[in-house]
């Protein structure tokens, strides 16, 4: 469990040759009686031939997510199609500085292009900034830490939107102007500058209404809308 | 033979008016490649380009001046939900096409073009015969940017991808070409009720 309602699952899949951060895969529940539900889910892992890892956040009330995070158990299997998607997507191979924006789970991909650019010994600047209700709501927290102390050009901003830490700088509350690094600040070139390979890529990952604002507010800051990639995933069903 | 989850129940839901691998939502996601742009109908204009090269802009006056229908439609997303008997406002892509004086002779397939360098791909025949709109409100209200506001195309008989929001562009086209998704492996065609997700199902 990464947090009281997300696990990270992983999964040997044999014939599995990889894929690329920010790709997800379709996943198929079938129960003994032949209904079937699916349901599509980011990759956390870098590419790892053989191995599919997800880490899936438990939705109240859904249909698959309950079933992945609390009653699955080792041993057990599922139908899985992917990896699907090539828009969302970063390479250690892409030119320019890196600026992620995570909601809640929407965390997922993105930590698969924190991991890549770690495990290629890269030295393209990202910045994470990561929103989620409270600290105890924060995916791979161990994990980003060590990250964030190793990597000199790896910054982690961990913004609270209910409820933040004692001795937090920022008033717990939704994604502001004022979050949003700019262009240029912390990163290498001024946007209108700057040729558009060196341009910061922006990959935003969360649900609907918190993409919405992010992007609005990356505008804002004077990101250019086509340097902004976005993922959304809406509520998973009534 | 498919591969059975131990232990789990799901809703056993099976509905009929949903296509295979659909769950319904009342909710209406929003799925895009990009930030919401932000379009005003004052300098609006849909620009149909026929198989010589040649473009007919029309403004938002002429299409507001056209034929409207008025539809109830269900909708189905590649990301696997479906939302039943949404209402919407709208003009036929045959009137759109029409007023310009498209030339049709040996027209097969359409790239639909949007504000931001979307593009999807459609046969010519889909958009025609009260099957696709240029819609321009939904549940009685002018259509939200986040929903491709001020007009999108509407084809809901073909997943949600191939009505693209904002668009600008019906480029007239005697050969298929792969749009934005489906130049990333979704299916050039996208039948729900086939379940045509990717290419190759």
């Amino acid at each position: 469990m990464e947090t009281r309602s997300a696990r990270t699952l992983l999964f040997s899949v044999p014939d599995w040759t990889g894929h690329d951060p920010g790709q997800h895969v379709d996943l198929k529940l079938t129960s003994e009686d032949g209904y079937s539900a699916q349901r599509s889910y980011s990759l956390a892992s870098t590419s790892s031939p053989g191995w599919v890892e997800l880490t899936v956040q438990a939705v109240p009330g859904g249909e698959a997510s309950p079933y992945l995070v609390d009653t699955m158990q080792p041993g057990d299997e599922l139908q899985l199609r992917g990896p699907i998607g090539g828009w969302f997507r970063w390479t250690e191979d892409l030119p320019g500085p890196v600026l992620l924006i995570a909601g809640g789970s929407g965390i997922v991909p993105l930590m698969a292009m924190v991991r890549r650019r770690i495990e290629s010994g890269v030295a393209t600047p990202f910045h994470l900034s990561y929103v989620a209700r409270t600290p105890d709501h924060v995916i791979y927290t161990n994990e980003l830490a060590t990250y964030a102390q190793r990597c000199s050009d790896l910054t982690i901003e961990r913004l609270y939107t209910r409820a933040g830490l004692p001795d937090g700088r920022r008033t717990p509350g939704r994604l502001a102007l004022a979050d949003i690094p700019g262009p240029s600040s912390a990163f290498s070139a001024d946007v209108a500058t700057a040729p558009r390979t060196s341009r910061t890529r922006v990959y935003v990952c969360g649900p609907t209404g918190f993409v919405e604002n992010a992007a609005r507010l990356l505008q804002e800051r004077g990101h250019a809308a086509d340097a902004i990639r976005t993922e959304r995933f809406g509520p998973t069903g009534s | 033979m498919a591969v059975v989850s131990r232990g789990f129940g799901g809703r056993r839901q099976v509905d009929p008016q949903v296509p295979p691998g659909q769950y319904r939502t009342d909710d209406f996601p929003v799925l895009t490649a990009g930030p919401t742009p932000l379009i005003g109908t004052v300098n609006w204009t849909l620009d149909v380009t026929g198989v010589d090269g040649a473009s007919h802009s029309v403004s938002w006056q002429q299409l507001m001046a056209l034929p409207v229908e008025d539809v109830t439609v269900d909708l189905h997303c590649v990301t696997k939900w479906s939302k039943l008997g949404t209402r919407w406002r709208g003009v036929p892509v045959a009137e759109v096409l029409g007023a310009v004086g498209a030339d049709l002779e040996g027209v097969e397939y359409v790239m639909a073009h949007s504000h931001g360098g979307y593009t999807t791909n459609l046969p010519l025949r889909d958009l025609l015969h009260g099957q696709a709109w240029v819609a321009f409100e939904f549940d009685g209200s002018a259509l939200a940017a986040a929903h491709g506001g001020p007009a999108r195309l509407l084809v809901p008989h073909l997943y949600l991808w191939k009505s693209a929001k904002w668009v600008n562009g019906l480029e007239l086209l005697r050969e298929d070409r792969l749009g934005f998704w489906e130049n990333f492996g979704y299916h050039p065609y996208g039948d729900p009720w086939r379940e045509q997700r990717y290419a190759g199902d």
